[in-house]
């Protein structure tokens, strides 16, 4: 091979949302995955099924009886040393919230892809936040893809960042329900030996199951100590937001995909008022964005990449530029408004006065427009004009409010 | 034929759960893609259930498409099986000068002179070329071939190599062979009316 460079091993395909993520997890070279159906999950672990099946990949495939022994069974394998992933969305991910816990204060680096679903009673499939959102504090850094690409990339970052021996915390890869997941478009899938550049084979540096060097990990630890710890997870948080812009310069300049790291803007440079949104409500806000240009609206969007570690810097750059943040929330923190609009007011608190307007949306799947996100421009620059600061609207409700 | 308006083409498909809508869809997403379009393909985010009536979308366009919301005014209307159209309005929403191809021996009644009408009998093909899945004539890949008559910027041959594609590793070349002959004979019999 000498003097010859190897060309990238790349192909487009054309998938769906689900596809690019076990096509992820295989490129990412995957060693053990612990899988339980859940809808609209499913096709993530029938496709990496088929991959353990046909050879395409070696991997430990563990067939479960619950999310929360999907979550303890990569939590073991995690510890052994091994690359772990696992995928759910909804209620298997609040049957695993105990073993969330577990995973994050064992600062296991596992990844697991959460197809965004709203939680019951009543039963309901499609898209919603309240799944992942409500996980919130459980010490798992958070990404929301807003699409296929993004989805497949930002897996592979992760396994990266995760098992960064600074950082050792799990990751959500966040994608929404059908929106995504059952939605099929061109995706570049990279070859394991290029990924392999830039992911090497995980090694476990703090601690290990090995029988050949025993340890103990999870046992009873008094007050003297466990304070200690929680304030090392927070720390390793703040590591992300050192690790993770030079991960993506990497991956940029390997792979030609840039996402933005915590956030990214869409027209934002000369934007007096800017939309705050995750996953695909940023796409489509990007579209609302172009039509109200068009009538010399000044906005542009913000892509909320990273929920946790909450890319505050970013939003307090952003919120001294502009007049106006508009906030999308696909969940709702009961009795106090939504997660995003609560976390970007805290966030500029004391450094900039920038009035926030807070908007929930797209609740257990209901259908979110470019025109939806123009209407709200227009109620939040009346708001605005009216000298209001600061509001949480539940828009478009089919009830009267209170 | 058809422009892309505002840079984006959106097809709305009908058919009945098993009639293959959601994989027609995904086809001419491919075959969108292999002329170096971006595209997407989606199913109507419901419960399916073989029998019932069902939606799927593609849409295509020149730049990433960033429109992740449902299709409410289609540029193209595709229905598989003509017997939904006393059920579904299936021209709801459908585009001023916009295009209805339906698999179908006779004229279907259209209450709309606003838009152009195309017929093909998908399932007459199918039984010719004994294309049969579980003993019923399979109607989603006549259908795309006949869709490329009709579609700006997407041609057959890119829509034969999307049926080849899809079908190739799961049918094996004999099975593929039919569907993607299938797709030929209805994109020469299509005719508008």
């Amino acid at each position: 091979m000498l003097g010859k460079v190897k060309k990238l091993g790349k192909k487009t395909l054309v998938i769906t949302g689900n596809y690019a993520v076990a096509y992820a997890a295989k490129s990412a070279r995957v060693e053990v995955v612990a899988a339980y159906p859940i809808t609209p999950q499913t096709s993530i672990v029938e496709k990496i099924a088929e991959f353990v099946e046909t050879g395409l990949m070696n991997a430990k495939y563990i067939r479960v009886e619950s999310e929360h022994s999907a979550m303890a069974a990569c939590v073991g394998a995690s510890a052994a040393g091994a690359r772990a992933f696992t995928a759910t969305s909804s209620q298997g991910l609040a049957y695993m919230h105990e073993m969330l816990h577990w995973a994050a204060r064992a600062r296991l680096p596992i990844v697991m892809a959460v197809v965004n679903r709203a939680m019951a009673t009543p039963w309901n499939i499609w898209s919603d936040h309240q799944d992942s959102m409500s996980q919130r504090d459980t010490g798992w850094i958070q990404f929301y893809a807003s699409n296929n690409q993004e989805a497949y990339d930002t897996v592979i970052q992760a396994y990266r960042l995760c098992e960064d021996e600074d950082i050792y915390l799990p990751a959500f890869i966040c994608l929404d329900a059908f929106i995504l997941s059952h939605t099929s478009m061109p995706v570049t899938i990279h070859d394991e030996e290029d990924v392999d550049k830039f992911l090497p084979k995980y090694e476990a540096r703090h601690w290990k199951l090995d029988v050949d060097n025993p340890v103990t990990n999870g046992n009873i630890v008094t007050p003297d100590h466990y304070y200690e710890m929680s304030w090392s997870m927070d720390e390793s948080m703040r590591y992300v937001k050192k690790k993770f812009p030079e991960i993506c310069e990497e991956y940029k300049e390997l792979f030609g995909q840039w996402h933005g790291v915590f956030t990214k803007g869409y027209k934002i440079d000369d934007a007096e008022y800017v939309i705050i949104a995750p996953g695909t409500l940023f796409e489509e806000s990007c579209v609302a964005v172009d039509m109200l240009r068009e009538n010399n609206v000044p906005i542009g969007a913000l892509k909320l990449r990273v929920y946790r570690p909450f890319p505050s810097e970013d939003i307090i750059s952003v919120a001294r530029k502009c007049k106006m943040l508009i906030t999308l929330d696909r969940a709702l923190s009961y009795g106090f408004n939504g997660p995003i609009f609560n976390d970007v007011r805290s966030a500029i608190y004391g450094e900039t006065g920038t009035p926030v307007f807070g908007y929930a949306v797209g609740l257990g799947g209901r259908d979110v427009t470019f025109n939806d996100i123009s209407s709200i421009v227009r109620d939040a620059t009346l708001k605005l004009e009216k000298g209001l600061h600061s509001s949480f609207v539940y828009y478009g409700l089919k009830v009267g409010e209170k | 034929m058809a422009r892309i308006s505002n840079g984006l083409y959106e097809i709305r498909w009908h058919g009945r759960g098993g009639q293959g809508a959601v994989t027609g869809a995904q086809i001419l997403a491919e075959a969108a893609f292999l002329e170096g379009l971006w595209c997407q393909a989606f199913p109507y985010f419901g419960a399916e259930r073989r029998g019932a009536p069902v939606t799927a979308y593609t849409r295509i366009s020149k730049k990433p498409i960033l429109v992740h919301s449902a299709i409410y005014s289609p540029d193209l209307v595709i229905v598989l099986d003509p017997s939904i159209m006393s059920i579904v309005d299936v021209t709801k929403g459908l585009k001023e000068n916009g295009t209805l191809l339906v698999n179908s021996r006779e004229i279907p009644k259209i209450e709309r002179d606003d838009i152009r009408v195309f017929i093909v009998d998908a399932t007459s093909i199918s039984l010719e070329l004994d294309l049969l899945v579980a003993g019923i004539p399979v109607v989603n890949t006549p259908m795309t071939g006949a869709a490329a008559k009709v579609l700006p910027l997407v041609g057959l041959e890119s829509v034969l190599e999307a049926v080849h594609n899809k079908f190739i590793d799961s049918l094996g070349p004999e099975k593929t062979k039919l569907n993607v002959e299938a797709a030929k004979r209805a994109y020469d019999r299509v005719r508008e009316v």
